[in-house]
């Protein structure tokens, strides 16, 4: 699989914060349309993947590919068209003053599409929302409604990577369902590539097609999330954590 | 349309439907606050007294009528008259105007520019802040009344340029705040949403730092305007402020320094003034701390 051919491609990359490398010799493959997780417990270096690839941890190298063009060190407007993030915490991701109707319409302001109203109304109807949400402040919302509201801000410019920092980990386990089940219907209509971090097992079981398992900034094991049924992890720290979630 | 209900609507309508919802809500928690409603007395009666001055005024704030010179409070002078003559209620009336112009001007200039010197400071952080915050902390390393003295000084007497060396020297605790509060937006993930869109740093900084500032600002220079008033009545005092025969209060002061012994109200009955303006101007910034702190309004 070549790296054009790929949503994303990354081949030795490191990855520091203030001249500390955090994460080093990052190696994997993502096809189009393919839904991919970083598995590992906390501090493992997942979410600095995903910074990296985005722009938002700029002290990274090696060679990354989105899409077939060359990563980027900051966010610009290109690469906001090709791969949008959905973080872990709805509370913390949407600003506190602006209503969700602010929130959806600055990505289209920003890259001067227009038809915003139409467009705003549609995204809030993707996600699931009634149209009485769209001028509500944040705190007028539960955390479920919020992460929904992150989500259609990161599908308004229609890009074809969603990265997806523990996207439910914050909410209430039946709102966890929810944006899960979410989250698969937007894949199988827009024919999205997905690239979820998270430390939930059942979560890649049901979302993913394959995993990369991260110990202490390393990946020591790709594997297939049918890995997740049978147990067939071969890196003793894999078969560790299989065993730790209640899956051996 | 404009009914409670629209108002309270926990699913507005339309942008201003929202936007005036919430200046709505705070309209209600204001009132609840005993002392922020006297601040807003106060203030209120401050703003109708500068806005109708020649109607309340018994006569005008200039002139000379030496017969009736350094008469003592009564029916009809109520604060008395001072050396000239003048009736003092008439020029502590018309004094009104200069404080309310005095303070309206020094916050239009030294808010903004502190508000953007701390946010561009604690956004970018590395050298731009070393720099923007060094310039801050001389300015800040000075105590204020001497500064607004030299600028004054510098710049020739006059209310002009009272205002703007009292500008000069408070922007920069505006800064310090500010810059207090990017530092803890900065690193925020909405921040990091609104990067990841594309957004440049202006927009950021304009659009989404800014507007938390904001709310803190209003009400730190809300505090402030009571000390902006002494500094300015201090100047007068001192000659570097308004000068005479200008009703401003700190010049009156000064004017009655000399009769203090005999005729105390000359003296007096401007300063009452100047106290009952700073209080309420402390008692509106206290009260608006409550209502617009973003800690207890945003979560909830």
């Amino acid at each position: 699989m070549g790296r054009y051919m790929s949503a994303i491609s990354l081949n030795n990359v490191d990855v520091a914060y203030d001249g500390v490398r955090v994460v080093e010799g990052i190696t994997f493959n993502v096809a189009r349309g393919e839904s991919f997780a970083l598995v590992g417990e906390s501090g493992s270096g997942k979410s600095t993947v995903l910074k990296a690839i985005c722009g938002l941890a700029p002290e990274w190298t090696g060679e990354i590919f989105l899409l077939g063009e060359p990563g980027s060190h900051r966010p610009n407007l290109s690469l906001a068209r090709r791969c949008q993030m959905v973080f872990q915490d709805p509370y913390g991701s949407l600003h506190p003053r602006k209503t969700v109707d602010a929130v959806l319409s600055e990505p289209l302001a920003i890259h001067g599409i227009g038809g915003q109203d139409e467009r705003v109304e549609q995204a809030l109807a993707d996600v699931g929302l009634d149209r009485r949400f769209r001028f509500r402040y944040p705190h007028q919302m539960s955390g479920g409604q919020r992460q929904r509201v992150a989500i259609a801000r990161a599908l308004m410019l229609e890009p074809e990577v969603m990265l997806l920092d523990e996207p439910t980990s914050a909410l209430d386990v039946s709102v966890q369902a929810e944006i899960l089940n979410l989250l698969k219907r937007l894949r199988a209509e827009r024919g999205l590539t997905y690239l979820l971090v998270t430390h939930n097992l059942p979560i890649v079981s049901f979302l993913c097609d394959r995993m990369a398992v991260m110990s202490k900034g390393r990946v020591v094991e790709i594997a297939s999330s049918t890995a997740l049924h049978d147990g067939s992890f071969t890196h003793p720290y894999s078969q560790a954590l299989y065993a730790a979630s209640g899956g051996a | 349309m404009l009914t409670r209900e629209w108002l309270l609507d926990d699913s507005p309508a339309s942008r201003g439907q929202a936007a005036a919802g919430r200046a709505y809500r705070v309209s209600l928690d204001l009132p609840r606050n005993p002392l922020a409603v006297a601040g807003i007395v106060i203030i209120s009666i401050l703003i109708l007294t500068a806005i109708f001055a020649p109607l309340i005024a018994l006569e005008g704030p200039h002139g000379q009528y030496l017969e009736r010179r350094l008469l003592p409070p009564s029916g009809d002078h109520w604060m008395g008259t001072d050396q000239l003559g003048r009736d003092i209620f008439s020029r502590v009336v018309y004094g009104a105007r200069i404080t309310l112009m005095i303070v309206a001007l020094v916050a239009v200039i030294s808010a903004p520019v502190g508000l953007l010197i701390g946010a561009v400071s604690g956004y970018f952080g590395g050298w731009v802040d070393s720099v923007l915050m060094g310039v801050t902390d001389v300015f800040l390393s000075m105590p204020k009344l001497v500064l607004a003295l030299a600028f004054a000084a510098a710049l020739g007497p006059g209310i002009e340029n009272a205002i703007i060396a009292i500008a000069i020297t408070t922007w920069p605790a505006y800064a310090r705040i500010a810059r207090a509060e990017t530092l803890t937006i900065r690193n925020s993930e909405f921040v990091a949403a609104a990067r990841l869109l594309g957004a440049s740093h202006t927009r950021i900084i304009t659009r989404h730092v800014l507007p938390l500032c904001t709310s803190s600002m209003i009400i730190r220079v809300t505090l402030d305007m009571a000390g902006i008033i002494l500094t300015a009545a201090g100047l007068g005092f001192l000659g570097l402020g308004a000068q005479p025969p200008s009703p401003e209060w700190g010049a009156m002061i000064s004017g009655g320094r000399s009769y203090i012994f005999d005729q105390w109200w000359v003296a007096t009955m401007p300063g009452f003034a100047i106290i009952l303006v700073s209080l309420g101007f402390c008692f509106l910034g206290d009260g608006l701390r409550d209502v617009l702190d973003p800690k207890s309004e945003g979560k909830s």
